[in-house]
């Protein structure tokens, strides 16, 4: 069964967002998504001080089955990119909450957040994609 | 409804995710499509091609009637026990489908497509009305009801006879088979490995995939098998070829016989003047040569002209993106592939791209 933490945000186009204890907000895909998805292949993620925009495109994920818009779940300026999924793209398979993450930003403004899902409403998303 | 395959519940207690595929529930994969797939290359695996449909054409004028509907030549199979790879074409000598033809002692076994099932089914019945015009009952076509289960993989052949003692299927070479009792087990497949696929009644098809997951081989779902018959350069009907499409731009015009010159099977006229005509495009390989992944549809800018893929995928065992292209006739070498509205570097290449667990093309 797909995990879902409680103490992280969530966008129904299935991103997470966490704060961070320095304010920057990092953003990766849910343990849902990677699991729909399937195998991951290939991740193309944001550029280093790129201004990302909530709901709008701010990558690709590419899959044995497809590709898949991702999209910001907060707006900012992109401050690291995990240059990790280049050589090992599986990592967002076998830990999208952790060292499978995508990007972190300097949010334009931390209250964006409150805007998000909880893990209870997210999951609700979820069901519904199901049904 | 979806139709269930004999081994449904095998798929449900292996942990598979089912899909609607042609009308059938059938498995995409048990977990991990990549893990299946590099399984099959480097060990076996075992998929359940049960979908596919089964038919039986036998009486006195089967050998007649199947050299008309067919544009390869069953005249060809010199003995039962050969197998032949072939097209069926419509007038304009677009393919209604591919097939597989098994010259048994009694009669032609043929093996289609599930999702052509229907129409292929009129066709032949079609062809049948006209035939039985000239020779009335010489021909009887029967659909049958079986499983069908491939082994695939460098250890398949040594699984496959572990559990059944079926030997000497090593030593067969390719597109042969042998019968034992109702069970037909040839030596064909769709991944480019060594391999059988084995046609049966349904409990033994049940007892057959136990059989061969005590030994270790792996079910494998819907998801490895494309990429593996991608890899292996072998064209998914309806996607790489369609009614739309020849055989000589289908990348499969070696399964026309041309000869004897006065075999009319259906389609010859329209090849014969296409050919006169000049083809202007063929189905190929292409490597993308950046990160991404090639996908159906994608546009193909070449120094001959613009193409588009038909099939494209990433591919596990090489661990960069690969594709079937169609293009103009004279494009090789360099091109470039545009996704997502960017261009990147690709090049055109001889499929197969992978035989054996090795890579092969140049």
């Amino acid at each position: 069964m797909s995990e879902t933490p409680t103490e992280l945000k969530y966008a129904s186009t299935h991103e997470w967002a966490r704060l961070e204890e320095d304010g920057q907000v990092t953003i990766g895909i849910t343990d849902h998504a990677q699991n729909a998805l399937g195998d991951v292949v290939y991740v193309e993620l944001p550029e280093l001080d790129q201004q990302v925009n909530a709901g709008e495109e701010a990558g690709v994920v590419e899959s044995v089955k497809a590709a898949s818009d991702i999209y910001a779940p907060v707006s900012g300026v992109v401050t690291a990119i995990n240059e990790r999924l280049e050589d090992a793209p599986e990592t967002v398979n076998q830990d999208p909450f952790g060292d499978g993450w995508f990007y972190r930003i300097e949010p334009d403004d931390v209250a964006d957040l409150e805007d998000l899902l909880s893990a209870e409403g997210y999951l609700e998303v979820c069901e519904d994609d199901e049904h | 409804m979806s139709k269930q395959t004999a081994l449904y519940s095998e798929h449900l207690h292996a942990g598979a995710r089912m899909v609607d595929f042609a009308g059938w529930l059938m498995p995409l994969h048990y977990g991990s499509q990549l893990n299946e797939h590099l399984q099959v290359r480097k060990s076996s695996g075992m998929f359940d091609v049960s979908h596919m449909t089964v038919i039986d054409v036998q009486g006195d004028g089967a050998t007649d009637y199947l050299r008309r509907l067919i544009a390869n030549d069953v005249a060809r199979l010199k003995s039962p026990g050969m197998a032949q790879y072939g097209a069926l074409l419509n007038t304009s000598g677009g393919i209604i489908d591919d097939l597989i033809v098994y010259r048994r002692p009694q009669d032609y076994r043929l093996v289609v497509n599930a999702g052509t099932r229907n129409k292929v089914l009129d066709w032949i019945n079609l062809e049948l009305n006209e035939f039985a015009l000239i020779s009335p009952g010489a021909v009887q076509v029967t659909e049958e009801p079986l499983s069908m289960i491939a082994v695939q993989g460098p250890r398949a052949i040594d699984h496959f006879a572990s559990v059944t003692g079926v030997q000497g299927l090593a030593e067969m070479p390719p597109f042969t088979m042998l019968e034992r009792d109702d069970w037909l087990i040839a030596r064909t497949g769709y991944t480019g490995e060594q391999g059988v696929e084995v046609i049966l009644p349904d409990t033994d098809a049940v007892a057959l995939w136990r059989d061969l997951a005590e030994v270790g081989v792996a079910p494998i779902g819907l998801g490895a098998r494309d990429t593996l018959r991608l890899e292996a350069g072998l064209n998914l009907y309806g996607q790489d070829m369609d009614e739309s499409t020849s055989p000589f731009i289908s990348n499969i015009g070696w399964t026309v016989a041309w000869k004897p010159e006065d075999r009319m099977f259906i389609g010859r006229e329209a090849l014969e003047a296409q050919r006169k005509a000049g083809v202007q495009q063929k189905l190929t390989g292409l490597v993308l040569l950046e990160k991404g992944v090639v996908r159906h549809d994608c546009e193909v800018h070449t120094d001959a002209g613009i193409g588009v893929v038909t099939s494209g995928i990433f591919s596990p065992t090489l661990g960069y993106s690969i594709a079937l292209a169609r293009v103009p006739v004279a494009a090789q070498g360099d091109c470039e592939v545009v996704i997502r509205n960017r261009r990147l570097s690709a090049r055109l290449v001889k499929p197969p791209f992978v035989r054996n667990g090795e890579k092969v093309f140049t």
